[in-house]
């Protein structure tokens, strides 16, 4: 993040150059995005990367609720399972193993709850659909119900990669 | 050119009216005037402002329009098998055409009604009849999709339905063709003897728009053709137009045209409900079927029903009466005050109007021109508010604008007539290419009309539209009448033969359409709540797949173990909840059709192998980017062969029954763990 503001006269330069032409021949890379959003104003929230929506600030306890890891896995179950596997193998979207420490709880309740505001504004959710090439659906789940499936995701990356909220 | 453009004008002011179908197409030049292209252009990405809800006819179905661009919008499946989705050929939907005759795949759609609360439409729900075997739909306008029919019994061609009263309290359905009844084996010339005709009312439930055959009056055997209700002031009062009083039963066209006059039949439904309290009825056994559509499993229950309720205007007075109506009457239409009805004898070269306080006046003074099987008719000249002279020929229907307006279509002379309906005074005029049948006026059966736009249902096209051999798409017109002069400003084709339409504004039914079904409240018991939970079970020859469809794939997507001569139930959910994604379901060697699941939705497509081989079956709808890959194979082995029941998805096969049932098991336990935590 920090290098990039290195990158600054740079994009200016590009920006001069390219005389508006909305033509996207290549394939953006993640940094392409970043510097994108550089230039663009960027919410606070997705600078910290807490992604774009609802959820502004999710408490944890580091204890884990099984009643809520229970819903949550029925949630998961019926409208997640398709494209995403516990661990961390790729079907159509990425596996879900060690999500909680790579990604912010707030950013992981965005992108479940507002997932076309995402896709539209946050860099990391753009890189990710860059990748699966796919767009992830909107399945309509309430807030309390993605915090319900945040719970699971934690005791997931408990059991498979021994260690969860890493990116806290 | 000048002066023979002033010749021609001047031949047709001497012409009006003349029979216009056979003439050449006009130069367009004369009838579109100002900035019609602006009026019906509607801006991509903006909404049209009005829906037009149109009737197939022998198409069966409905479509939806959006005015004034004239836009198809959607097709409604309703009385016809639809491939397209599979309405009709899927397990869940096909009870919805049991008849009393068995599975009836097809009708004739005329009359569409939308709901009323207090003399204005409510965007709730939509009725439309079935003419040939007797029945009656209702459209749910959250979703756009049949819910229910209910068939008529005892009747023949139900052409005089389902016109609704202003409060949505019944459906007034009358049969077109008088029959023995109960049926029997007669000579058909003993017709006046041994046939009688039917006026249903059936009722509809306030909350949940369920249909109820309520009652049926017998009436004499004529062919009762067209109905409105009264309104406001002749509220819980029907108005019917009937032909062939004459009782013809073979060259109608002039056996049935004999007399100058024929009745309306004006029914006090009032009166009818009080005799049914009375228990005034008899009970006659017979049968017809209702099929009703559960919200939540989308499956549709077929139930028979065995008995009906009549009333018999001998035993009930003040309840029917008859007034003569020019002859062969058939549009019967009631302005917004409620005062005024309409009767357009197609055969006359005048046309009557009558006024509700003065009928009343000629009920209570008992000025009566004898009885017809104990039915009262009513003096003409004491019902009429006043007679509309020659206004054109072949009169057939009227709607009524917010300003006191009537229009009527002529269908052998080619126009729409404006007229004042106080004064009985002809304002305008306009040509329709060629031979209007109904027209429409977004609200104009209604207290409320909104006399922004006119539309007319032409039966004949002609040289309107490219060619395309013998058949040409029936024309709709849409007319400007805000002014006081009818603009014509746009021509679009329609499916089939839309017999009546109505628009209703758009934001009456837009803010409560359905997105998507709400995978939570799915009850289908085959239902597949999670990929975790897709597998494949036998019982005998029966096998069931449970399966399901998420942007790009279908699970399982390789399947073994099926035989020859087994019925294979695809059981499809789609596991979706974002708005208009569906998933479609083919397999090759079916001989149903498709089927098209809505987001959070579960279908059946029945197929029964019949070939050995491996055979392919994929997504219909184009869904994503992957949509191509959307597919998968299904083994069928000899009958009597060991090939074991596999199944999967991108793993290894799972197999042996027993391994599935536990499988299962632990399925429906979280699916319950999760219905008792939500």
């Amino acid at each position: 993040m920090k290098n990039l503001k290195l990158s600054v006269f740079l994009i200016a330069t590009i920006a001069l150059c390219s005389c508006g032409s909305e033509g996207e021949s290549e394939r953006k890379t993640a940094k392409d995005f970043q510097r994108e959003v550089e230039k663009k104003e960027v919410p606070e929230s997705i600078k910290e990367g807490k992604g774009i929506g609802e959820i502004k600030q999710v408490e944890l306890t580091d204890e884990l609720d099984e009643a809520m890891i229970k819903v949550g896995k029925s949630i998961y179950d019926m409208k997640c399972a398709s494209c995403h596997k516990l661990t961390d193998q790729r079907v159509v979207g990425p596996g879900f193993q060690g999500i909680t420490n790579r990604r912010k709880p707030e950013w992981i309740m965005n992108m479940i709850t507002n997932v076309d505001v995402m896709l539209e504004k946050d860099p990391t959710a753009q890189a990710l659909l860059e990748e699966c090439l796919t767009r992830m659906p909107n399945q309509n789940v309430s807030v309390g119900d993605a915090r319900q499936i945040l719970e699971f995701f934690r005791k997931n990356d408990l059991e498979m990669a021994g260690e969860k909220d890493k990116a806290i | 050119m000048d002066t023979k453009k002033m010749i021609n004008y001047g031949l047709w002011m001497l012409l009006l009216p003349v029979f216009m179908s056979s003439c050449e197409q006009k130069d367009t030049k004369k009838v579109i005037e100002g900035n019609a292209a602006q009026q019906v252009y509607v801006e991509p990405g903006e909404y049209d402002e009005f829906y037009a809800f149109m009737s197939g006819g022998f198409s069966g179905q409905i479509t939806a329009y959006g005015l004034p661009s004239g836009r198809l919008l959607r097709e409604i499946p309703v009385f016809s098998q639809y491939p397209e989705n599979g309405y009709g050929y899927s397990e869940e939907t096909k009870p919805m055409f049991n008849t009393s005759y068995g599975f009836v795949p097809w009708d004739d759609s005329h009359h569409i009604e939308l709901s009323q609360t207090k003399g204005e439409f409510d965007g709730r729900w939509l009725f439309v009849n079935g003419n040939n075997t007797p029945r009656i739909a209702r459209i749910d306008l959250t979703t756009f999709e049949t819910v229910e029919i209910l068939e008529i019994p005892d009747v023949a061609g139900l052409h005089c339905a389902p016109f609704i009263t202003e409060n949505s309290e019944y459906l007034v359905s009358g049969t077109r063709f008088s029959v023995p009844i109960p049926q029997k084996d007669v000579p058909i010339e003993t017709y006046k003897e041994n046939f009688k005709g039917l006026i249903n009312y059936v009722s509809v439930d306030p909350e949940h728009g369920h249909m109820e055959l309520a009652f049926q009056i017998e009436m004499p055997g004529f062919n009762y053709d067209l109905a409105r209700n009264g309104k406001a002031v002749s509220h819980g009062w029907s108005f019917l137009t009937t032909y062939n009083s004459e009782q013809a039963h073979s060259l109608l066209e002039v056996n049935a045209s004999q007399k100058d006059k024929d009745l309306m039949a004006i029914i006090n439904w009032k009166k009818a409900e009080q005799y049914m309290e009375e228990g005034r009825f008899t009970e006659r056994q017979t049968s017809y079927f209702h099929n009703l559509m559960d919200e939540s499993s989308g499956i549709v229950e077929s139930e028979e029903k065995t008995l009906t309720k009549i009333l018999n205007p001998k035993d009930c007075p003040d309840m029917v009466y008859f007034i003569p109506v020019p002859k062969s009457p058939h549009g019967c239409d009631v302005d917004p005050s409620g005062e005024y009805i309409v009767g357009n004898g197609k055969l006359s070269a005048d046309m009557s109007v009558y006024s509700f306080s003065k009928i009343q006046k000629a009920i209570e003074e008992e000025n009566f021109d004898g009885e017809i099987d104990g039915i009262p008719i009513i003096n003409y000249e004491a019902g009429l508010h006043g007679i509309l002279k020659k206004p054109g020929l072949g009169p057939l229907h009227t709607e009524f604008d917010d300003k006191g307006n009537a229009y009527t279509t002529f269908f052998i002379s080619s126009e729409v007539v404006k007229w004042d309906v106080e004064t009985k005074e002809i304002l305008d005029r306009h040509a329709t290419y060629y031979s209007p049948g109904h027209l429409v006026i977004p609200g104009g059966e209604t207290r409320k009309p909104d006399g922004k736009y006119l539309v007319a249902m032409n039966k004949i096209t002609k040289d309107r539209y490219l060619p395309t051999g013998p058949e040409l798409a029936h024309s709709a017109q849409l007319f400007d009448i805000s002014g006081d002069k009818m603009k014509l400003i746009l021509d679009f084709p329609t499916k089939g033969e839309p017999h009546y339409a109505q628009a209703i504004k758009a934001d009456k039914i837009m803010p409560n359409s359905k997105k998507f079904y709400n995978i939570e409240d799915n009850t289908h018991p085959h239902a597949t709540l999670g990929e975790g939970k897709t597998r494949v079970e036998r019982d005998g020859n029966d096998v069931h797949v449970y399966m399901t469809a998420m942007r790009s794939h279908l699970a399982p997507d390789n399947i073994e173990g099926f035989k020859v001569g087994d019925k294979v139930y695809f059981h499809l959910t789609n596991l979706e909840q974002d708005w208009d994604v569906p998933h479609g379901f083919a397999m090759q060697g079916a001989t149903n059709a498709e089927l098209l699941v809505m987001p959070g939705q579960t279908k059946t497509l029945l197929w029964e192998p019949k070939k050995v081989g491996v055979f392919a079956f994929y997504c219909t709808d184009f869904c994503s980017a992957l949509h191509q890959e959307m597919s998968g194979y299904a083994r069928v082995s000899p009958k009597g062969s060991d090939v074991k029941l596999k199944w999967g998805l991108n793993e290894e096969l799972r197999s042996g029954q027993q391994a599935a049932n536990e499988f299962y098991d632990q399925a429906r336990a979280n699916a319950n763990a999760t219905a008792s935590n939500n």
